[in-house]
């Protein structure tokens, strides 16, 4: 059964994305990239070591042919910085797409929603393909689809923070009402928390930390893919309804 | 002539960007250069000439999330 997500006639062949980040080195980062299954790679924009010039370099282990390259905004804290990242990212040459982030305070790293919106109307114009990490906030993910966004990146829980989906209800009003892709981004601790936001109906998550920070990432990298996998299939499949009360699974005629 | 490249206080025979970054051993395929905050393509390099204190920035995709 065919059921890739695909975004603005492009084919993902995984809804598990996965960052490059706090990594021991690049060869667990291409290992456990490799173990997760993920098409898409997300990657930062920055200064090339200029008195080390010899250092390795990221994309010789994450082959630009074989993943899809999503450079990240990281660390912008205002929509011009933003941009410049963009636009530098963009000229890199490694593909149009971007992965918006305006940073609204160093201690949550919740995004600026105000600046993610002007900076997501400004990129799109100028032909990003643009992936806002927004709130978990279902008018933001309205007027950001509004403003040209291809799919929009709401928060599980604060960035690297382990804690999983904490508002699922809200996510859910995000997904019934998304004209576009709506991928999970930030917060998710473990393979469960993946599923239940694949149960909801996600299009697909991104994580890193969950991985590059478990004891054994390279498992933990297996273990989101099947997470997703599984999340995935139990949304299509369509859950069972909630009841107080038990319902035999085994039938009551023919008993002694 | 002395320039800045990526924050530092860099000394440089290079006269254009193109000279600077065969200079720098750097392969541009997977790189951006910002001269004084403007983007030049990689296509611009050659004809790109720089002058004292100029600002460079060359950037390069690293572990992200």
């Amino acid at each position: 059964m065919q059921d890739n997500l695909v975004i603005k006639g492009i084919e993902f062949r995984s809804r598990l994305w996965v960052g490059t980040g706090k990594y021991k080195d690049f060869e667990e980062t291409a290992r456990a990239v490799e173990a997760s299954g993920a098409d898409v790679v997300t990657v930062a924009v920055r200064r090339v070591n200029i008195t080390d010039r010899k250092s390795e370099n990221l994309l010789d282990f994450i082959d630009p042919k074989k993943y899809k390259i999503l450079p990240n905004t990281a660390g912008c804290f205002n929509v011009e910085d933003a941009l410049r990242y963009s636009r530098l990212a963009r000229e890199a040459g490694v593909s149009d797409m971007v992965k918006l982030e305006v940073i609204g305070d160093e201690r949550t790293l919740f995004p600026d929603v105000i600046g993610t919106l002007k900076a997501t109307e400004i990129l799109a114009k100028e032909g990003f393909m643009v992936f806002p990490y927004t709130n978990d906030d279902p008018i933001m993910a309205k007027r950001l689809v509004d403003a040209g966004a291809v799919a929009v990146m709401p928060l599980a829980a604060p960035i690297g923070s382990g804690l999983g989906i904490r508002n699922p209800y809200n996510l859910k009003i995000i997904l019934e009402s998304a004209t576009v892709p709506v991928i999970v981004d930030a917060g998710v601790g473990t393979a469960s928390d993946v599923a239940v936001a694949m149960e909801l109906g996600s299009d697909a998550v991104l994580l890193n930390t969950a991985i590059a920070g478990a004891k054994d990432p390279i498992m933990m990298a297996s273990a989101m893919n099947h997470a997703v996998l599984a999340g995935r299939l139990a949304y299509k499949a369509g859950r069972i309804g909630r009841k107080l009360y038990a319902t035999a699974s085994s039938p009551i005629e023919g008993m002694l | 002539m002395k320039i800045r490249l990526n924050g530092e206080d860099y000394e440089t025979e290079a006269e254009t960007l193109k000279q600077l970054i065969q200079e720098l051993q750097i392969t541009t395929d997977r790189v951006a250069v910002e001269l004084n905050l403007t983007i030049i393509r990689k296509a611009d390099h050659d004809a790109t000439t720089i002058k004292e204190n100029d600002a460079v920035e060359i950037i390069q995709f690293v572990g992200g999330g």
